[in-house]
């Protein structure tokens, strides 16, 4: 089915004679075949946003449509690559156009070469419904891939492979009620617009660790939940995202790159086979796909490739498998929603952008989850996504920020003062919340006690005391304080300082265990406490806070993961000392 | 054989309707010309039917609609590249102006570039040592970086550029370097400071200027940026230079870019700017970098002049989310006389970290302009409350804070825009303003660090 081109401006492509074609069909556009999906349909003319540049192109060129929804292909082979967009696999592109991307360069998401070893799990004879594992591939050293019955197919199993194949090899026969042969390979598409189905959703409430301090303690992000990190330029955000993707206690991080720069994500492609998992040792890269579709490169490309992104999620999802999906960022998708928006010349709603964009950002989210997923033996999978927002100027009261306030349960907001101050990570714990507090309060106490919340709370009051007594310092000074005021705020900049800040290009400050973060807030605190009592003993309020030890405290951070418990038993011991003696100085004064 | 049409059926500048067009594209160059015989060049924006929407890059003073011709040229914008280039001078549109010959074209590239495939760039990591302290210091760049200068009008950024241009160099390192200077819109005695510095200096035979000044067409600004970074990304990735490219004002670029939208009429974004302007800037800003395999480089150095001084103004909003960081001038620090008036605590360099420390810089690098840029803002708030409250409301430790800002700006910020230092030099002033502060305070830098570097009291 094919039709012609009546008009070409920019990436949006209006074509005759396609009455046959479906909405969202993906189309060939022109004599160099460019990708493009239809977006609307009037009369036998269809409006097509191209995902590749259209220079060149003009009426009368040939438009074909494929007769199928924009979809990704899924199987081994996706972990350990960088897709773009539309899930073109970027090396082999290189390999096959140069250092640039060109046009109409056409390579299969998965290669069709590989061998990989399929393992069988059901037999022969097996009643199978969809989501059930047919058999196992060791795609990398970190993870089982597990070959699953696709959506739609449900029957009695005729014959399993084993051993080498490729990806298009039939690996399973299933016979279904009807008495149709359905010829399995080890990948399967999915349109990328349509969420992938599960049995059943539950609420979240296990935590993600992800070793960050100020996350994991002050605002926890639970598996399957929804997050934002939204900030000017220059505070942090990507760096925020990259400490997410290398340290989450996911088993599959998708990283996708929404018209970012294209150094990240090479610094990311660098990096990440460099690093290891502090949980198994093996290097982060054979746990991670990347989806890249940087500034320059195609926008309609980037509309895709969070959809792109989030379905691959889904996939890995459905293998009962946790995934943590970081979107960076979800700004520059809406407006490349907004540009489509504006050659489609729909009427805008807020800032020029369409008045679709909350419902669309609420339907990327909602597909984050813990799940039931399909298949007989109930396993579940969990889906956590976390968008990077960057408002225009850090001002959060525009379209995008708000709309995905609306919908996150965490909210990390980055603040530039901060940056300027080199605090990093650059989240503001007055503005920042958790509405998983609740649900993950009882998995913190199961595992450490009473105490972590119980800190985290009074380390909350404190830093919330300290922004208003800076008020009254503002305007009387800092003498007019109370010396236990005065302790709040030693006590707040402590936390601060030597909780709170955490070096992401530090090796032994990077990754910090759920172990190590209550132990140092406890230490933070401890000193609080003791301080309280000595000032009640008439102790002299400066050499309270001058004491030696609380140098320690400020490196205590930097202390080696093995021998942290030993060195901060060591720092109280010696804090609590000091205090006495100033205790005692005052007493003899 | 090159169709010839007579059928202009509308002009609002810059934008043009030609009717009755075959086989014409989307992008496609076209020139129109004049019943006088003078020659104009325009582009393509649109094709509907048998209908083409024209954007002209030049005024549409003269064009009339019956007797001028326009002829489509089958190919996108092009510009003849060759070595002979350097030391040359074009306008805007990258044709010679310097009463030289033309180019002997090496090939034509298309000036819009293709853009480069994330597993082909390699990372920068290469120090480049630029003799300013604020920038090799707390702010490094590194080669194959985009790092903005966001000025205020009246502020000495074209010195600071200058100065980079002219001190700029990788330690240990004597490849062949050369400069692509971008005048776009700016006016004919900037142009000149930059022209007649790169004179002074002999850069001149090493660098291809291009040249829209502010009397020049705006819209042919759209393609000054363009051509520029396709003569670029010719020298380093073909000739494997190391391409330094400056490109000032980047503001009069985004102007060109509203003024067009405007006239076809696009649903506006932020102050009237049109909604794609982050994905423009981006293809120019994101034709920097280096390439796996490949000698050259491109570090680009894009000035901008902020509106009111408007940090979130669209135009630096936008190219502070594409670039790796920025660096700010600040009103206050030029009143106080401080050369160059670099704003320190909102810089930044992303690129910093993977350029600095042993082998590239010094071990003490990451650790001490942490500690500098933590103490400044520390002193900055200091001096702040001081001057509600007086000296006396301060601590003993915010006094020093106070101190050191001070002395910081005066010795460290202010260098002046003749004085050359050395990284190690930088370093080793950094550690004698941190000899200010009280010894606990330096939390930021490693205890061996402190022993080894910092000096000893006499």
């Amino acid at each position: 089915m094919s039709g012609t081109i009546t008009k070409v401006s920019g990436p949006l492509v209006v074509a005759e004679g396609l009455a046959d074609a479906n909405v969202s069909d993906v189309v060939r556009v022109g004599s160099q075949r460019l990708i493009g999906e239809i977006l609307n349909m009037t009369g036998d003319s269809a409006s097509i946003q191209v995902y590749e540049e259209t220079s060149g192109l003009g009426p009368g060129a040939v438009v074909e449509t494929t007769g199928m929804p924009m979809s990704v292909e899924l199987g081994p082979g996706m972990l350990d690559n960088i897709y773009d967009g539309i899930q073109r696999p970027l090396p082999e592109m290189r390999a096959l156009s140069g250092d640039c991307i060109t046009r109409g360069t056409d390579v299969a998401p998965l290669n069709r070469e590989k061998k990989w070893d399929f393992v069988p799990v059901a037999k022969p004879g097996d009643q199978v419904i969809p989501g059930d594992v047919l058999g196992t591939v060791q795609e990398t050293s970190a993870i089982l891939h597990k070959i699953m019955v696709p959506y739609g197919v449900e029957g009695e199993v005729l014959s399993v492979a084993s051993g080498e194949h490729v990806v298009t090899d039939v690996i399973a026969t299933v016979k279904d009620k009807k008495g149709k042969i359905h010829e399995l390979p080890m990948f399967q598409r999915w349109p990328v617009r349509v969420a992938r189905p599960y049995t059943r959703k539950y609420v979240p409430s296990r935590p993600m660790n992800s070793g960050q301090r100020i996350i994991d303690t002050l605002f926890p992000i639970a598996k399957g939940g929804t997050a934002a990190v939204p900030g000017p330029f220059g505070s942090g955000k990507t760096v925020v995202q990259h400490q997410l993707a290398k340290w989450s206690d996911v088993d599959i991080v998708i990283y996708i790159g929404c018209g970012e720069r294209g150094n990240e994500m090479t610094d990311v492609l660098m990096e990440f086979p460099e690093l290891k998992d502090p949980r198994n040792g093996e290097p982060l890269m054979k746990r991670t796909v990347l989806i890249a579709n940087t500034s320059d490169m195609p926008v309609a490309a980037r509309e895709a490739s969070i959809y792109t992104g989030i379905t691959i999620a889904e996939y890995f999802r459905d293998m009962g498998y946790d995934v943590a999906v970081l979107a960076d960022s979800t700004s520059r998708w809406a407006e490349a929603l907004r540009e489509m928006s504006g050659r489609l010349e729909e009427m805008p709603g807020e800032e020029g952008y369409p008045a679709y964009l909350a419902s669309r950002l609420a339907q990327f989210y909602e597909r984050a989850g813990v799940v039931e997923c399909l298949g007989a033996d109930d396993r579940q999978g969990s889906v956590t996504a976390i968008g990077a927002v960057s408002p225009p100027g850090g001002d959060i009261s525009e379209p995008v920020s708000q709309a995905t306030m609306r919908i996150v349960k965490v909210f990390w907001a980055l603040d530039s003062s901060l940056a300027y101050a080199r605090h990093f990570p650059a989240i503001n714990w007055l503005t920042s919340y958790s509405l998983y507090l609740d649900t993950l309060a009882p998995w913190y106490t199961k595992e450490f006690g009473e105490g972590y919340m119980q800190n985290r709370s009074k380390a909350m009051h404190i830093l919330q005391e300290e922004s208003e007594l800076q008020e009254i310092v503002r305007l009387v000074g800092q003498d007019a304080l109370s010396p236990a005021d005065r302790l709040t705020m030693e006590t707040a900049k402590s936390i601060r300082e030597d909780f709170l800040q955490q070096n992401a290009f530090v090796d032994e400050d990077a990754y910090s265990s759920y172990l190590k973060q209550y132990k140092l807030m406890d230490l933070v605190l401890r000193f609080d406490s003791l301080c309280r009592d000595a000032l009640q003993k008439g102790a002299d309020m400066d050499k309270l806070f001058t004491i030696p030890a609380r140098e320690r405290v400020g490196r205590a951070k930097m202390a080696d993961v093995k021998v942290f418990e030993k060195d901060f038993a060591e720092i109280e011991a010696q804090m609590k000392r000091e205090i006495e003696e100033v205790i005692a100085g005052g007493e003899d004064a | 054989m090159i169709k010839e049409y007579k059928t202009i059926r509308e002009i609002a500048s810059p934008l043009m309707i030609v009717e009755h067009v075959e086989g014409v594209t989307y992008d496609e160059l076209g020139e129109i010309e004049l019943p006088s015989g003078q020659k104009r060049r325009c582009k393509v924006l649109e094709v509907e039917g048998d209908r083409a929407v024209v954007q002209l890059f030049e005024s549409a003073q003269g064009i009339n609609l019956a007797e001028s011709k326009v002829r489509f040229l089958g190919h996108p914008q092009q510009l003849a590249v060759s070595e002979d280039m350097l030391g040359r001078v074009f306008n805007g549109m990258g044709e010679p102006i310097d009463g030289g010959p033309a180019i002997l074209a090496d090939a034509h590239k298309d000036i819009n570039g293709l853009p480069m495939n994330p597993a082909a760039r390699a990372y920068p990591a290469e120090f480049i040592q630029t003799g300013v302290s604020t920038i090799d210091g707390l702010n490094t760049l590194v080669r194959g970086q985009k790092l903005p200068i966001f000025s205020g009008s009246g502020l000495p950024h074209a010195a600071l550029a200058a100065q980079i241009a002219r001190q700029a160099k990788v330690l240990g390192d004597d490849e062949t370097f050369a400069v692509v200077f971008a005048a776009i819109g700016i006016t004919f005695e900037e142009s000149e400071y930059f022209i007649n510095d790169f004179r002074r200096t002999g850069a001149i035979d090493r660098t291809v200027v291009f040249s829209n000044l502010a009397n020049d067409p705006a819209v042919e600004r759209i393609a000054t940026p363009r051509v520029a970074l396709t003569a670029a990304e010719y020298l380093a990735f073909e000739k494997g230079m190391q391409v330094l490219v400056i490109m000032t004002d980047i503001t009069n670029y985004a102007e060109a870019l509203r003024e067009v939208s405007a006239a076809k009429k696009e649903v506006p974004g932020r102050r009237g700017y049109p909604g794609y302007l982050y994905t423009d800037l981006a293809t120019l800003y994101e034709r920097a970098g280096r390439r796996q395999g490949k000698k050259g480089s491109i570090t680009m150095i894009p000035i901008l002049t902020m509106p009111e001084d408007d940090k979130t103004h669209p135009i630096p909003d936008l190219t502070g989310y594409i670039t790796e960081g920025q660096i700010i001038l600040s009103r206050e620090l030029h009143r106080k006389g401080i050369v160059p008036p670099v704003d320190v605590l909102p810089s930044l360099s992303r690129l910093k970290d993977k350029g600095i420390g042993v082998g590239k810089t010094r071990e003490d690098h990451a650790g001490t302009m942490n500690q500098l840029f933590a103490a400044y803002s520390r002193g900055k708030d200091a001096k702040e409350l001081m001057t509600i409250l007086g000296e006396a409301a301060l601590s003993e430790d915010d006094k020093l804070f106070a101190k050191f800002a001070d002395e910081f700006e005066r010795r460290y910020v202010s260098q002046g825009n003749s004085t050359n230092r050395s990284i190690i030099e930088t370093l080793d002033l950094g550690w004698e303003l941190l000899k200010i502060l009280p010894r606990r305070e330096l939390k930021r830098i490693k205890p061996e660090m402190i022993e080894k570097y910092l000096p000893k009291e006499d």
